[in-house]
C-alpha cells in the first residue's frame, strides 16, 4: 500500500513538476513576423521605426516614452536645465549593461561621440556642435550653442552603447547602412534594456531573450522572442492564422476583414503619426536616372508642381490603401499639428499637370528613374506603381527600381551620397513635433558642419523655411510657434518641396492571447507584451 | 540537312542497322506524322500549345489593352473581377488586377514575355551545353574530365541558385540600373547557365560513340581539322535526341521564369510574366480576390502540361526501340 501511494506521490510530483518545466516556456515564447528585415543591430545605422523598435528592446537611451508616447525617464533619472544652454542629466545608478559592466557617464560620452560619427544615420539626434562634460560618474552636463528646449524629444532612440565593449571589439565606429560587409556591432548587441540578442541571422530570425541584467520592472512574461521577416502579404498571413507566429506587422490591408473573422486572432488599427510622400532630387544639376541630361528638371518648381498634381491621392486611397488611408496636405500627421486644418491638399489634375510640363520645357515628358522599398510601408510597392501609372499620363515615364528595405536604404541614404532622382519614403518625426520635420526633411544640407536636412534626400533648400525652424526651436509660446510652423509648411507647400501622399493606418494582426500596446508610432515593443 | 545525306558516306557498317540513311529522314518523317495522328492526347496538346504561342505573339493585336503601357492603365479599374461574376465590367474578360491591368491582356502579354525569356534561355543553353558536349565527348582526356567535372559541381546547384547568384552580382555591378534594364538579361542567363549540363551529358555521350565510327575516321585522315569535324560531321548524327530535351526544357525554363517572379528576382510588377502576375495574385489569396492568382496559374499549368505531353510524345517517338 505504501508503495502504491509513494508511487501515485511520485508520479504526480513528477507530472506537476513536468508540466511547471513545460508550461511556461511554450506559453512566453512570443513569435513576431513583420515584413521587413532586421539587418543591422547597429544602433546608429539606420533611423527606422521598425529597427529603433527592434533594438529598443535590447537598448536605451537617455529618455524613454511610455505607452502613450510621453517622454519619461530612461537611463537618465531626471535631467534639469540650469542655464537656457546648459542641460544636466542625472544618470540612473547601478545600471548594468547585458554583458555585466556598469553602465556610466563614459558611456554616454562614447554614444554622443559615436552617433555624430561619419557613417551614423542619427546625427540629428545630438546637436554637432553640443559638448558633453562629465561632471562625475553619474551626472553629464550638455553645453550647447544655442539654447534648444527639445533637445531630448527624441533620445528615446538614441541608444547608449558600451565604451568598452565597443572599443574591445573594434565598433568605435559606427556602421554605415551602405556598408557591404558587417562590423561586430552590427551582429551582435550589448545593451541595458529588458532584452538581449540571443542571436541574430539577417534575413532569417533574431532570438531574443530577457537580459538577466536588466535592473526591473519586468512587465512582459516572455522567457523567447523569435523575429522572423515575412516578406510574402499572404505567407505572413498564413502564419498569424495557422498560430505559427503570435503577431505580425503590418496585416495586408485585404486581409483585415479575413483575420478578425477568424476566432483566434484579431487585427488591431489605428492611425499612425507617418507621413508617406514623395521626393525629388533637387540640387544635382543633371539627375543621375533620367532622360534629360546637362540640366535637372526637378529644379523647375513647375515640373514639381505637376508631378503633384499628376498624383491621385484619392484614388490610392480608395484603391490600393481600400480607404484606410488619411489624404495629407503637409508632411507632419494632423495629430502632432494643430493648424493641419488650414492647408488643403489641391485636386489631382492631370490636364494642368500637362500643360505645367509643356511650359517647363517638357511638352513630351521625360524619363526618370524612381526608388521605392517594397516591404518598409504598407502596400510601399503598389503605391509606386499606382504613381508610375499616374505619371505616365502626363507624358513622364518612370523606371521603377523596387526592392527590399536594405537595398533601397543603402542606396539613398547620406552615406552612399543620397543616389536618388525621385523616391518614395515615409516619416514619423521622432520628436513628434513639426520642428524634426522643418529640420530633417526639409531643412538646407548644404552646411557639411551642421546636421540639418540629414533625411532630405532631395536636397530641397530655401533659406527662409530654415531660418523659420530656427526660430521654432526656441519659441515657447505655443500659439505663436504654430504660426511659424504654419508659415513654414507655407513655404514649403508653396515650393512643392515634396508630395505628401498620406497617413498611412496601423494595422497589427495580434493572437488572441497576446495582451500589448499599440503606440501610435508604430514601434512593437516587446517589454510590454503579455501572452497567456 | 544536305549534310546528313553526304557525310556519313560509308553505308556497309551502317548496314548493321535497320535503316538506311539515304530514306532516313523522310521515314521517320511519315513515322512521325502517324504516331502524331494517332494520338489524341497529342493532337489536343499540340493544338493548345500552338494556340497559345499565337495568342502569346499576337498579343499587340489580340490584347484589348496593353499592360506595359502604364499610361493605358487606370487605377479607379482596380480588382474587378471576371465578367461573368457580379460585380464585373464588361471591358474586363477576366477581371483586373490590383493595379487596374485588364487580366486578359496582362496574361497574352505575360505569356510573351515567358515564351521569350524561355526560348532564349533554352537556345542558350542548348548552345553552351552542345559545344561543351562535342568537345568533351570528340577531345576526351582533360577537356572531358574537367568539363564534366564543373558539369557535376554546376548539378548541385538549383537553377533558382544560380539565379539569385547571378541577379545579385547584376545589381551589385549595376547599381544604378532597375530591375526593368536588368530583369531580362539576368534570368534569360540564369536560365541558360542552370540547363547546359542535360545538353552537354547527351551530346557527350552520343560523340563518344560516333567519334570512332569509320566517316570521322575517313575525314580525320583527309586532314579535316578537328572543329570542322565536330561541327560538320559529328554534330549532324547526334543531335536528334536533343530536340527531345529542348522541348521539355522550355517546358522548364518557363516554371524556372515564372518561380523567379514569383520569388521576386525575376520580372518587375510594372512588366509583369506569368510568374509576376501569381506574385501580385498571391496577395490577395486571403481576400477574395481569387481571379489574379487563378488565371496566370491556369494558363502556366495548362501550357507546361501541353508543352511536356508533346516533349514525351516526341521522345517516345524517336525511340526505335520503343517503336
Amino acid at each position: 500500500m505504501l508503495r502504491k501511494v509513494l508511487f501515485a506521490a511520485a508520479a504526480a510530483v513528477a507530472l506537476s513538476a513536468a508540466s511547471v518545466a513545460v508550461a511556461p516556456a511554450s506559453a512566453a515564447t512570443l513569435r513576431y513576423a513583420n515584413q521587413g528585415d532586421l539587418k543591422s543591430l547597429d544602433p546608429y545605422t539606420l533611423n527606422e521605426t521598425t529597427t529603433n523598435a527592434h533594438l529598443g528592446n535590447v537598448y536605451e537611451g537617455l529618455t524613454s516614452r511610455g505607452k502613450d508616447l510621453a517622454i519619461g525617464p530612461g537611463l537618465a533619472e531626471r535631467w534639469e536645465t540650469p542655464e537656457p544652454t546648459r542641460w544636466r542629466f542625472y544618470l540612473r545608478k547601478g545600471v548594468k549593461f547585458a554583458n555585466g559592466e556598469d553602465f556610466t557617464a563614459d558611456d554616454v560620452l562614447f554614444s554622443a561621440d559615436r552617433v555624430r560619427a561619419a557613417g551614423s544615420n542619427f546625427t540629428t539626434r545630438v546637436p554637432k556642435d553640443a559638448k558633453f562634460v562629465k561632471v562625475d560618474d553619474y551626472t553629464v552636463d550638455v553645453v550647447l550653442s544655442s539654447p534648444n528646449p527639445i533637445l531630448n524629444y527624441q533620445w528615446d532612440t538614441w541608444y547608449i552603447m558600451s565604451k568598452k565593449w565597443a572599443e574591445a571589439n573594434n565598433a568605435v565606429a559606427p556602421t554605415p547602412a551602405s556598408a557591404t560587409s558587417p562590423s561586430y556591432a552590427s551582429l551582435n548587441a550589448n545593451g541595458t534594456g529588458p532584452f538581449r540578442i540571443e542571436s541574430h541571422q539577417p534575413g532569417v530570425k533574431t532570438v531574443f531573450k530577457p537580459n538577466p541584467n536588466w535592473r526591473g520592472p519586468t512587465e512582459h512574461n516572455l522567457t523567447e522572442v523569435i523575429f522572423t521577416p515575412i516578406n510574402s502579404d499572404a505567407t505572413r498571413v498564413a502564419a498569424l492564422l495557422s498560430g505559427e507566429v503570435d503577431i505580425i506587422e503590418p496585416v495586408p490591408i485585404q486581409d483585415i476583414q479575413r483575420i478578425n473573422s477568424a476566432n483566434n486572432v484579431q487585427v488591431l488599427t489605428g492611425p499612425e503619426l507617418r507621413t508617406i510622400f514623395l521626393g525629388f532630387d533637387q540640387t544635382r544639376d543633371e539627375l543621375l536616372e533620367s532622360s534629360v541630361k546637362g540640366k535637372n528638371p526637378f529644379k523647375d518648381a513647375k515640373v514639381r508642381e505637376a508631378f503633384y498634381k499628376a498624383i491621385d491621392v484619392e484614388a490610392i486611397k480608395s484603391r490600393v490603401m481600400r480607404g484606410l488611408s488619411t489624404p495629407s496636405a503637409l508632411m507632419i500627421a494632423p495629430e502632432l499639428f494643430a493648424l493641419s486644418k488650414d492647408f488643403t491638399r489641391p485636386k489631382a489634375d492631370p490636364e494642368g499637370a500637362k500643360k505645367l510640363l509643356a511650359e517647363a520645357g517638357y511638352p513630351n515628358g521625360f524619363e526618370v528613374g524612381m526608388d521605392c522599398p517594397t516591404d518598409r510601408y504598407v502596400n510601399d510597392g503598389p503605391i509606386c506603381q499606382a504613381a508610375v501609372g499616374m505619371l505616365a499620363r502626363i507624358g513622364v515615364k518612370v523606371n521603377l527600381n523596387a526592392q527590399p528595405k536594405a537595398q533601397y536604404f543603402a542606396k539613398i541614404l547620406k552615406p552612399n551620397g543620397y543616389k536618388t532622382s525621385f523616391y518614395l519614403l515615409g516619416w514619423t518625426p521622432g520628436t513628434l513635433d513639426s520642428h524634426n520635420v522643418l529640420y530633417d526633411i526639409m531643412g538646407c544640407r548644404d552646411d557639411a558642419n551642421v546636421a540639418r536636412g540629414e533625411t532630405n534626400l532631395g536636397g530641397y533648400c530655401n533659406k527662409k523655411l530654415d531660418a523659420l525652424t530656427d526660430q521654432i526651436l526656441v519659441e515657447t509660446d505655443t500659439a505663436k510657434r504654430n504660426q511659424l510652423i504654419k508659415q513654414a509648411f507655407q513655404i514649403g507647400f508653396d515650393d512643392y518641396s515634396y508630395i505628401p501622399l498620406h497617413q498611412q493606418a496601423l494595422a497589427w494582426g495580434v493572437a488572441k492571447n497576446v495582451k500589448l500596446v499599440q503606440r501610435a508610432d508604430n514601434q512593437v515593443l516587446l517589454y510590454w507584451i503579455k501572452k497567456d | 540537312m544536305a549534310d546528313i545525306m553526304t557525310t556519313p558516306p560509308a553505308p556497309e557498317p551502317a548496314a548493321a542497322k535497320p535503316s538506311p540513311p539515304g530514306r532516313y529522314a523522310r521515314f521517320r518523317d511519315s513515322d512521325l506524322l502517324a504516331s502524331f495522328l494517332s494520338s489524341k492526347l497529342t493532337m489536343v496538346s499540340a493544338f493548345i500549345s500552338v494556340a497559345m504561342i499565337l495568342g502569346a505573339l499576337l498579343a499587340t493585336w489580340i490584347a484589348p489593352t496593353n499592360p506595359f503601357d502604364p499610361a493605358s492603365v487606370d487605377l479607379m479599374n482596380s480588382l474587378y473581377p471576371p465578367r461573368w461574376v457580379e460585380g464585373g465590367d464588361t471591358r474586363f474578360l477576366l477581371g483586373t488586377d490590383n493595379q487596374g491591368r485588364d487580366l486578359w491582356s496582362a496574361i497574352l502579354y505575360g505569356m510573351r514575355v515567358s515564351l521569350i525569356i524561355g526560348i532564349v534561355g533554352v537556345i542558350i543553353a542548348a548552345t553552351l551545353g552542345i559545344g561543351l558536349g562535342l568537345l568533351a565527348g570528340y577531345l576526351g582526356g582533360r577537356v572531358d574530365a574537367l568539363i564534366m567535372r564543373v558539369a557535376d559541381i554546376q548539378l548541385t546547384f538549383p537553377a533558382i541558385l544560380i539565379a539569385l547568384v547571378i541577379d545579385g552580382v547584376v545589381r551589385s555591378v549595376f547599381q544604378g540600373l532597375g530591375r526593368e534594364q536588368t530583369a531580362f538579361s539576368v534570368l534569360v542567363i540564369s536560365i541558360g547557365l542552370s540547363f547546359w549540363v542535360q545538353y552537354a551529358r547527351t551530346i557527350r555521350g552520343s560523340t563518344m560513340v560516333e567519334k570512332n565510327k569509320d566517316y570521322v575516321h575517313a575525314a580525320r585522315l583527309m586532314g579535316v581539322p578537328a572543329w570542322l569535324i565536330m561541327i560538320r560531321h559529328v554534330l549532324p548524327n547526334v543531335i536528334g535526341p536533343v530536340l527531345v530535351i529542348l522541348t521539355i526544357n522550355l517546358a522548364l525554363a518557363i516554371i524556372t521564369e515564372a518561380t523567379l517572379s514569383f520569388l521576386g528576382v525575376g520580372l518587375p510588377p510594372t512588366q509583369p510574366s506569368l510568374g509576376t502576375l501569381i506574385r501580385i495574385g498571391n496577395d490577395f489569396l486571403f481576400s477574395g480576390e481569387w481571379w489574379i492568382v487563378a488565371f496566370p496559374g491556369l494558363t502556366l499549368a495548362i501550357f507546361v502540361l501541353a508543352v511536356n505531353l508533346l516533349g514525351d510524345w516526341l521522345r517516345d517517338a524517336l525511340n526505335p526501340k520503343l517503336r
